[in-house]
């Protein structure tokens, strides 16, 4: 008895209670990437938006809006959030499988739900607000839904998800105070910030199994 | 002496070291994820199962979905305590050896 493994014994009951209760395959790439898409998106919608405006004393701050130009932006952002969402699946299902776990298991399934209860609600909230003509307050909302949905979700999965989303909220709420800037703010939470958490997930953990 | 004793030998499987770990950090744990998670058979992980229940360590909850027979397991307290227990003698035995 004295001879077995008892290091062996604790590390198991760890990597176990690690695993059954937290998403760990989270790909710190997939958020890099979802970044740069982001910064992309945010580019082509500063040249629809402001390359075409007369830009007054005010700078940013008046805009004019064509509908014409409304759904272009919204083309836009919905390509970067689906490219975003493509790349996150398919980079975290390759890194599942590395690590032998299933990407479709309870602890994802739990991640996702909770992920989704502050977004969904986020999302609900802008679209009616939109359709109140409430349209300055869009950016910084997204932010501050995005981080919530981050913080609540960063319980079942990697604790960095955590930090991102605070920085967000932060940045989400600075943005609601300079209105007229949401798209500046925005390319650098959705992306500057992206980049940087994706960049330090990644060197952490997805080096570890390759 | 009192090391020793606390090692317990319901524990003593990488099962059921397993099992317990799972319930521990989680409020239940239905059958078909104890199995995924840990790779085992239906056979052996009903065997495991059973002993520990057999214990009183964990409790066990059968109810349908739907058509579909679900069992529940989840950790009790005194199993909750044993378990601890357990892992602590386990630390106390490494640091010994150390």
């Amino acid at each position: 008895m004295e001879s077995k493994n008892y290091l062996q014994d604790i590390s198991d009951i760890k990597s176990m209670m690690n695993k059954s209760s937290r998403f760990l395959s989270i790909s710190g790439l997939s958020g890099i990437l979802a970044g740069i898409y982001a910064l992309i998106g945010a580019y082509l919608g500063y040249r629809i938006i402001y390359a075409n405006n007369i830009i007054s004393i005010d700078g940013y701050r008046t805009l004019i809006l064509t509908e014409n130009r409304l759904t272009q932006i919204f083309i836009i952002a919905f390509t970067v959030v689906v490219m975003a969402m493509i790349t996150g699946v398919v980079l975290s299902f390759s890194k599942a499988k590395k690590q032998n776990e299933s990407l479709w298991d309870s602890t994802s399934r739990r991640l996702l739900i909770n992920f989704a209860i502050p977004l969904v609600t986020g999302g609900l909230f802008i679209i009616i607000l939109m359709l109140k003509g409430g349209y300055a307050y869009v950016a910084p909302l997204t932010m501050i839904f995005y981080g919530l949905a981050l913080i609540n979700a960063s319980k079942y999965t990697l604790g960095y998800v955590r930090s991102l989303g605070l920085t967000m909220i932060v940045i989400g709420l600075v943005s609601s105070y300079f209105l007229g800037y949401g798209l500046i703010f925005w390319a650098f939470g959705f992306g500057i910030c992206h980049i940087f958490y994706g960049t330090i997930m990644h060197f952490k953990y997805d080096r570890i199994n390759m | 002496m009192s090391i020793i004793n606390n090692i317990n030998k319901a524990f003593d499987h990488r099962i059921r070291l397993g099992i317990m770990s799972i319930l521990m950090v989680n409020e239940y744990a239905d059958f078909n994820m104890l199995k995924e998670l840990l790779g085992a058979t239906d056979g052996n992980l009903a065997s495991h199962t059973k002993a520990l229940e057999k214990e009183a360590y964990i409790t066990v909850e059968k109810q349908f979905i739907g058509r579909k027979p679900n069992t529940r397991y989840s950790a009790s307290k005194l199993g909750r305590l044993e378990f601890k227990k357990h892992i602590e003698a386990l630390e106390k035995l490494i640091h010994k050896g150390q």
